[in-house]
């Protein structure tokens, strides 16, 4: 039986791959857009300008207090009919994660930035400093010992998240998964390799977000 | 002399609340403007206003002989204008020289080896050139804020603004700091300052301002000013200065 | 295209119980979380030698993995080796293995954050470890967690989405089911819109109040 299936697995391991690379190309390119678009997020609301307060608020809101599967099942579904946007099942999920992804880091980036001293502000604004130099080398640089360690953990929440991209039809890891376990019924093989892979992922990052914040927590 | 700052009927109001009122102040190059008052008669929020730290003003501001309308673009102005906190506000993750350097090679795009070497003079002219690769948190209040004003100067302002330097300091390194701005006074730079040393102020000023309630209540030559105040509020405000000096010992025989 | 009212008005019937059905599969969820991590805490408070570490690993099992794949594994995979378990209890088993792991994690940061010197002093009346964690510890500790806890069972309680992928007919499982059955996407949509927004947006603005109110948890006003 073990023999038999690391056989199964052996055997199966390119079709695994491309399941694998597709999961992480979804959890990658999220990732990717979260932390682009959350920097932008946070300097945004930290700038202050009320209206834009409100709708970046009202986006915040929506994308936390409603659950990522009905967002997924919004776009999937509702793209094509509202918009006639036919939309691939990959990119969907790429964009309903990242928007997710976005809220998340977005309230990191803006509470690291809060926390900076007013009088930082001042003192780069004083020597001349614009806006994407303030930001660029006195703010941000000085929030992203504050904000690396959550920033991670919300990468972490990408990954394992991303696994439900199966429930609109994207044929990644579990999708495989499923179609080896028709074939042959190896349904325990099979599952365990997938609780693996993901532990295998999610945890050393879990656990760097831990160590890098016992300590930087101490500067 | 043609003045350096002109402020005439300027005003600022935080909400309903004005905070400065009617201000009119010429201040002339090479003048040391010490500015004196109670807690919350606006001459902290004064200074900030002439870099525009504070945006939004009423009347008319002109630097240099140009108007400074409320939408100016304050990048140009700040790089005349150099600003010392209370609190130092040095960058915490940059060295020492980086501090000093951001504002030239950034803003001013000057380059880099040039703005050293003037980085480096003032570090040695104020004694902490071998602290230039140390990190702020090194540093004790005094010498950081030491670099704070080497920072600004070395920006090449044509002003510098002091807002309570050494308000946050420990007693036994305001010394140090007031030395550097005394040297500075002497070079011949424009200075206006905030402060709360009253012996300091008499020694470095040409000329001091006295505030309150957003008001300028009356100016003229330190002498004048401390042996004998016009207005009954300068009178009360030197007072509560001299009641530590003038207090009676316990046990006088 | 044209909204189908009369037809969306007919499925609110079974949308409510749908909706009876994520409430119950997320309060029970919950309930059962918060045993399993009041256990899981006294061990980690008590140092229980052998169960400690299991405690540790079962948390960071649980928390490293997605919940479907947790889901699928029970509903899928245990039915092979004998075990046969229904759609709702493997959706109650697998959210409470979630659950328990995070509000495990909080209980014991609340735990963390009791001043030692209320141990000391509660210790130096007499109590007995178990008086201590009882009268001392937890109603701090849980003061403490309130609000992380609450986060908790709001994200739990969103979490039911999920089990809709084991036939489990709450709010999503019944409405991809309308929209297999009767292609009437727009309206099953916005029904599910609509109820999802009137379920879980006054609970996250809920969130925002408790968390502000309890931000520094202490007794007393």
């Amino acid at each position: 039986m073990a023999s038999s299936g690391l056989e199964l697995l052996w055997v199966s391991a390119p079709q695994l791959l491309t399941g694998i690379g597709r999961t992480l190309g979804i959890s990658l390119l999220a990732i990717v857009f979260s932390s682009i678009g959350g920097l932008a997020y946070g300097v945004l609301r930290n700038l202050g300008i009320r209206w834009l307060d409100t709708i970046l608020l009202i986006y915040l809101e929506a994308f936390r207090a409603i659950p990522v599967l009905v967002w997924l099942y919004l776009f999937f579904f509702g793209l094509p009919i509202f918009f006639g946007w036919s939309i691939p099942g990959f990119w969907c999920a790429v964009l309903v994660l990242s928007l997710w992804g976005i809220s998340e880091t977005g309230e990191v980036v803006r509470g690291a930035l809060r926390s900076i001293p007013r009088g930082q502000r001042e003192a780069g604004l004083a020597i001349g400093l614009g806006l994407p130099g303030l930001y660029g080398r006195v703010l941000l640089p000085q929030a992203l010992q504050r904000m690396t360690p959550p920033m991670i953990n919300v990468f972490t929440r990408l990954i394992k998240t991303s696994s439900l991209a199966v429930l609109i039809g994207v044929v990644e890891v579990i999708k495989i998964g499923q179609q080896i376990i028709e074939r042959t019924y190896e349904s325990v093989l099979i599952y365990g390799f997938l609780f693996l892979f993901f532990f295998l992922v999610c945890y050393p990052l879990s656990a760097a977000s831990r160590v890098l914040e016992r300590r930087w927590s101490h500067s | 002399m043609s003045a350096l700052i002109e402020l005439s009927g300027f005003s600022k109001r935080f909400g309903d609340v004005p905070v400065l009122q009617d201000i009119d102040l010429k201040v002339t190059e090479g003048e040391v403007l010490v500015i004196l008052g109670p807690s919350g008669c606006g001459k902290s929020t004064l200074l900030r206003c002439l870099n525009g730290l504070e945006a939004g003003h009423a009347g008319h501001y002109r630097f240099d002989g140009r108007e400074l309308a409320a939408n100016t673009d304050w990048r140009l102005v700040r790089q005349q204008i150099g600003m010392v906190f209370q609190s130092y506000h040095l960058f915490p993750h940059m060295s020492v020289l980086d501090n000093i350097l951001l504002g030239p090679v950034n803003v001013q795009k000057r380059p880099r080896a040039e703005a050293r070497q003037q980085a480096e003079t003032l570090l040695a002219r104020i004694g902490l050139l071998d602290k230039r690769d140390a990190f702020p948190r090194e540093l004790s209040g005094g010498q950081q804020q030491r670099i704070a004003i080497v920072r600004a100067l070395c920006m090449n302002p044509k002003v510098m603004l002091f807002d309570e330097v050494t308000a946050a300091l420990d007693p036994e390194m305001v010394k140090e700091v007031l030395e550097v701005i005394l040297d500075l006074a002497r070079s011949g730079m424009t200075l206006l300052i905030v402060t709360h040393e009253m012996a300091f102020a008499r020694a470095v000023a040409d000329r001091i301002l006295f505030m309150d309630g957003g008001r300028i209540v009356e100016q003229g030559d330190p002498e004048t000013f401390f042996s004998s105040p016009q207005t009954a509020r300068a009178q009360q405000f030197l007072e509560k200065f001299s009641y530590v000096e003038n207090m009676p010992k316990r046990n006088a025989s | 295209m044209n909204f189908d009212v009369d037809f969306a008005l007919s499925t609110l019937p079974a949308f409510l119980v749908a909706v009876g059905v994520t409430l119950q599969v997320g309060l029970i969820a919950i309930a059962t979380s918060l045993c399993v991590a009041l256990i899981n805490a006294a061990i980690a408070v008590f140092e229980v030698p052998v169960l400690k570490r299991l405690v540790r690993l079962y948390v960071e099992l649980a928390r490293n993995t997605p919940l479907l794949i947790q889901l699928f594994f029970i509903y899928f995979a245990l039915p092979s080796i004998g075990i046969r378990i229904s759609g709702f209890a493997s959706a109650i088993i697998a959210m409470t293995f979630l659950g328990g792991a995070y509000l495990t994690e909080i209980l014991r940061a609340g735990v963390a954050a009791v001043p030692k010197s209320q141990i000391e002093s509660g210790l130096s009346i007499g109590l007995s470890r178990w008086q201590l964690l009882r009268h001392v510890i937890l109603p701090q500790a849980g003061i403490l967690s309130l609000p992380a806890l609450f986060a908790n069972f709001v994200f739990l309680l969103k979490e039911t989405t999920v089990v809709s992928a084991v036939a489990v007919p709450e709010i999503l499982y019944t409405t991809k089911n309308y929209i297999a059955l009767y292609y009437k996407t727009y309206e099953m949509l916005a029904v599910m819109t609509g109820l999802c927004v009137l379920l879980f947006v006054p609970l996250s603005l809920l969130l925002r109040v408790v968390e502000r109110r309890l931000q520094h948890g202490q007794f007393g006003s």
